[in-house]
C-alpha cells in the first residue's frame, strides 16, 4: 500500500507511536517564533525551570507589532514596544537567534524562513501562527500552533499529535497554465469558496495537478498559505525541480555532497501512485477568472465578474443568516456588480502576497498609471530582503510615482496590531488572507484579492482586474 | 492544570456560525505579555452592541457557550481560549470546531463539546425560551443535560483523559525523553540549523 506525501513526512518524524487513544509524538525540525504568541510560553519555561531544548532549531523575528514607517524610531505604542522588547529579552536569555527590526533579515516569519533556506522539503515546521501552512509549498509539513504548544516545542522539540486525514486538491487546466490575469491567489480563493471554511477540517491538503506543477515557489507559497482558511492545518506540494532551484545556494540550504544527498532524499517525497487520499477535490482551472471576497469569511468569494449575492437565494438557513450579517457588516447591497464596489484603501503585502513576485506583478499593472483620487495604496514588502530587492529593481519608485506609499517590512495592515489599520467603515482591497470583521481595524471592511486585482483596483477606485484598465 | 469532571452553569445561545478567533478576541488585545486578564477582550466588538447576548442578564453570567458550526476558525491565538476562560466560560458546545482552537482549548482546560447541529438547535431554543437555564456538562459520561433535554457529546479520548486528570502535556512528553534523545541521534547532519554560519 503506497503512502501520501503527508504520511511519509509524518512517519519520518515519529518519535513515539501513541498507544490506544494517545497521540503520536512528532519531532519538529524548525520552530519559528514571533513576539505575539511566545511571551507566555517563555514564561512557562521559566516557571518550570526548563531549558529551551534546541535553540539551534529555533529562530525568531519581529513582525506583527512593528510599524512600517519611521522604523528607526522606537515603537510609539508602549504595549507593542513592551511585547517586542520582551521577545528580545527572552531570545537573549534562551539563546534563540532573532532578526530584530532594522536587521537585514527581519520580516514576516513565513517570508524569512523560505528565503533563508531554512524551510526545506520533508521537514516539520511549526510556529505560533496559523499561516505556518505557507511552508508546505516546499513539501514540508508545516502548521500553526497555540502558545501552550509553542512552550511544548520549546521544552521538548516535539508535539503530541493525532494523525491528520489527507485530501488531494487536484488543480488542472488543458495546458497547465492559468488564464491571463489569473494568479495562484485566485486559485486558492476559488478552492476555499468551493470546499468552505470548514471543508479542510482535520485534513492535510495536498495540492496537485498540472497548474500546481507550473507555479513558481512564491506562487505555491500563496496557495499553501491560505490552507488554514479552508480549515486545514496544513497544505503541501510535492518538491520538484522548481523547489530545488529555489533552494540551491540559499544561506541554510545544504551545500556540496550534502546537497546531492538532500536532493536524493527529496526525490522520494511524493505521493505514491498506489496511495489513496481520504478525500479528493477537483478544480477546473480553465474556467477560473479573478476572484474576490464579498463577505466576512474567506469562503464568501465569487468571480470579480459576479454580483453581490442575494441571501434570499441561499437555501441553508445558517448560511443565509451568515450572508445577511456579512452584507450588513460589509455595507453591500445584493445585486450590485462587484466591479462597481468602491474602495478607500488598497493593501499589497502580508505573508500571502508580500514577496518579490507579488510586488513585481502589482508594479507592472500600476506602472505609468495613477492611484485613483481619494484612494490610499500601501505597498509593504514582506521582508527587508524583499524590500531591498524591490528597491534595486526600482519598484518602489513605480509605486511612489503612482501615488502609493512604499513601506518597510512587517505584517502591516493584514491585522490590526500595528499602526497600519482601516478606520471604521473604510473598505479595502487587500492581498492579505482574512476578511473577518475588524481584522484590518475595528469596523474595517475587507475584500481579499490578488496583487493584480489590487493594483487595478487602486487605479480605477473600484474592484477591478488589469483587463478593465485602458 | 485543574481537573475537569463535571460543570453546571448558565447556558448562552450564540446563534452564529464561523465565529473566528478575531471575533473572540481582536488582535489589539494580543499585545499583552501576560496569560490572564483577557476577559475585557472577549467578543469586544460585538459587546458594544447592547443587544448582544452577553450584555443581557442572565446570559452575562453564563459559563456554557452554545455556538454555531465552525467555532474558533482563523488565527491560532490561544488568547481566544484565555479570553473565554477569563470571562468565566468552562465549556463551548458546537457541532464543529476549528482544529487549532480545539487543540488550544484542551491545553487550557476549556472543554469543547461537539454534538449534532440538531442538538445545538434544541439547546438554542431552550436557552432562548427560558433564559438562565443551567446546562450540566459531564465529561466522565460525555453527556449534556438541561431541563428535559439530554444528549451525548464527542470529545477526543486523550484530551478527555488529560482534562479529567488535570495533566500537563509537557510533563507527559518528558516521561519519554529517552525516545526524543534516540530520535535526535538519527537525524541527518544536513538538516538546517538556525544559528548563522554564513553571512546573509
Amino acid at each position: 500500500m503506497g503512502r501520501t506525501l503527508a504520511e511519509k513526512v509524518w512517519d519520518e518524524h515519529l518519535v513515539r507511536r501513541g498507544q490506544g487513544a494517545e497521540p503520536d509524538l512528532i519531532y519538529i525540525d524548525l520552530h519559528l517564533v514571533h513576539e505575539v504568541t511566545s511571551p507566555q510560553a517563555f514564561d512557562g519555561l521559566r516557571l518550570a525551570g526548563r531549558p529551551l531544548r534546541r535553540p539551534d532549531l529555533t529562530v525568531a523575528t519581529e513582525d506583527h507589532n512593528v510599524p512600517t514607517k519611521d522604523v528607526d524610531l522606537p515603537i510609539a505604542d508602549p504595549v507593542s514596544r513592551t511585547q517586542v522588547e520582551t521577545l528580545r529579552r527572552n531570545c537573549a536569555e534562551f539563546g534563540v537567534p532573532l532578526y530584530s527590526m532594522n536587521h537585514a533579515e527581519q520580516g514576516i516569519v513565513h517570508i524569512i524562513g523560505p528565503q533563508l533556506g531554512l524551510t526545506q522539503p520533508g521537514m516539520t515546521v511549526v510556529c505560533g501562527d496559523s499561516h505556518t501552512s505557507t511552508h508546505g509549498a516546499f513539501g514540508a509539513m508545516a502548521f500553526g500552533i497555540g502558545t501552550s504548544e509553542v512552550e511544548h516545542v520549546m521544552a521538548t522539540q516535539t508535539l503530541p499529535l493525532k494523525r491528520f486525514k489527507t485530501m488531494a486538491i487536484n488543480i488542472n487546466s488543458a495546458d497547465g497554465t492559468l488564464r491571463p490575469g489569473v494568479t495562484s491567489k485566485d486559485v486558492v480563493l476559488a478552492v476555499i469558496a468551493k470546499i468552505g471554511t470548514g471543508g479542510g477540517q482535520g485534513y492535510v491538503l495536498e495540492y496537485r495537478g498540472n497548474v500546481i506543477e507550473n507555479l513558481s515557489m512564491e506562487a505555491r507559497m500563496t496557495v499553501c498559505n491560505m490552507s488554514i482558511e479552508a480549515g486545514a492545518r496544513a497544505g503541501m506540494i510535492a518538491p520538484d525541480a522548481i523547489t530545488y532551484e529555489y533552494l540551491n545556494g540559499r544561506d541554510h540550504a545544504p551545500k556540496g555532497a550534502e546537497w546531492d544527498e538532500a536532493v536524493a532524499a527529496w526525490e522520494q517525497l511524493r505521493t505514491d501512485d498506489d496511495a489513496t487520499f481520504d478525500a479528493e477535490v477537483d478544480v477546473d482551472a480553465d474556467t477560473l477568472t479573478p476572484f474576490v471576497t464579498w463577505g466576512t469569511n474567506p469562503g464568501q468569494g465569487l468571480p470579480l465578474s459576479a454580483r453581490v449575492p442575494d441571501p434570499r437565494e441561499i437555501a441553508d438557513e445558517n448560511e443565509r443568516v451568515a450572508a445577511e450579517k456579512a452584507l450588513t457588516y460589509m455595507g453591500l447591497t445584493a445585486g450590485t456588480p462587484l466591479r462597481e464596489v468602491p474602495v478607500d484603501t488598497v493593501f499589497v503585502g502580508s505573508c500571502t502576497n508580500g514577496r518579490i513576485e507579488d510586488l513585481r506583478a502589482a508594479a507592472a499593472v500600476i506602472k505609468g498609471r495613477k492611484v485613483a483620487e481619494g484612494v490610499r495604496m500601501l505597498v509593504v514588502p514582506g521582508s527587508m530582503r524583499v524590500r531591498f530587492q524591490a528597491e534595486k529593481e526600482g519598484l518602489n519608485e513605480v509605486f511612489t510615482q503612482a501615488g502609493a506609499e512604499w513601506r518597510s517590512a512587517g505584517c502591516s495592515m493584514c491585522l490590526g496590531m500595528n499602526p497600519d489599520q482601516l478606520a471604521p467603515g473604510e473598505r479595502s482591497a487587500s492581498t492579505s488572507n482574512r476578511n473577518f470583521e475588524g481584522r484590518q481595524g475595528k469596523g474595517g471592511r475587507t475584500h481579499l484579492v490578488s496583487p493584480l486585482v489590487a493594483a487595478a483596483t487602486a487605479v480605477r477606485g473600484t474592484l477591478s482586474s488589469p483587463e478593465d484598465l485602458d | 492544570m485543574e481537573p475537569f469532571t463535571t460543570h453546571t452553569g448558565i447556558g448562552v445561545p450564540l446563534r452564529r456560525s464561523n465565529v473566528d478567533t478575531d471575533q473572540i478576541i481582536p488582535a489589539v488585545y494580543l499585545k499583552r505579555v501576560t496569560r490572564t486578564g483577557f476577559e475585557d477582550g472577549l467578543f469586544s466588538a460585538w459587546r458594544q452592541d447592547e443587544n448582544f447576548i452577553l450584555n443581557i442578564e442572565p446570559f452575562s453570567r453564563g459559563s456554557v457557550l452554545v455556538a454555531g458550526q465552525d467555532f474558533g476558525t482563523g488565527s491560532s491565538r490561544e488568547h481566544a481560549v484565555w479570553a473565554l476562560k477569563d470571562y468565566g466560560f468552562r465549556v463551548v458546545i458546537s457541532s464543529r470546531f476549528a482544529d487549532i482552537f480545539r487543540g488550544n482549548s484542551g491545553k487550557g482546560g476549556l472543554l469543547t463539546a461537539q454534538c449534532s447541529q440538531d442538538d445545538v438547535e434544541l439547546l438554542w431554543k431552550l436557552l432562548e425560551n427560558e433564559p438562565g437555564t443551567e446546562v450540566t456538562v459531564d465529561l466522565t459520561e460525555k453527556a449534556i443535560s438541561a431541563k428535559d433535554l439530554s444528549m451525548r457529546f464527542e470529545v477526543d479520548e486523550y484530551v478527555r483523559w488529560r482534562l479529567l486528570e488535570g495533566l500537563d502535556d509537557i510533563g507527559l512528553t518528558l516521561r519519554n525523553e529517552g525516545d526524543i534523545d534516540r530520535f535526535e541521534a538519527t537525524r541527518p547532519a544536513r538538516l538546517p540549523r538556525t544559528v548563522i554560519t554564513t553571512s546573509g
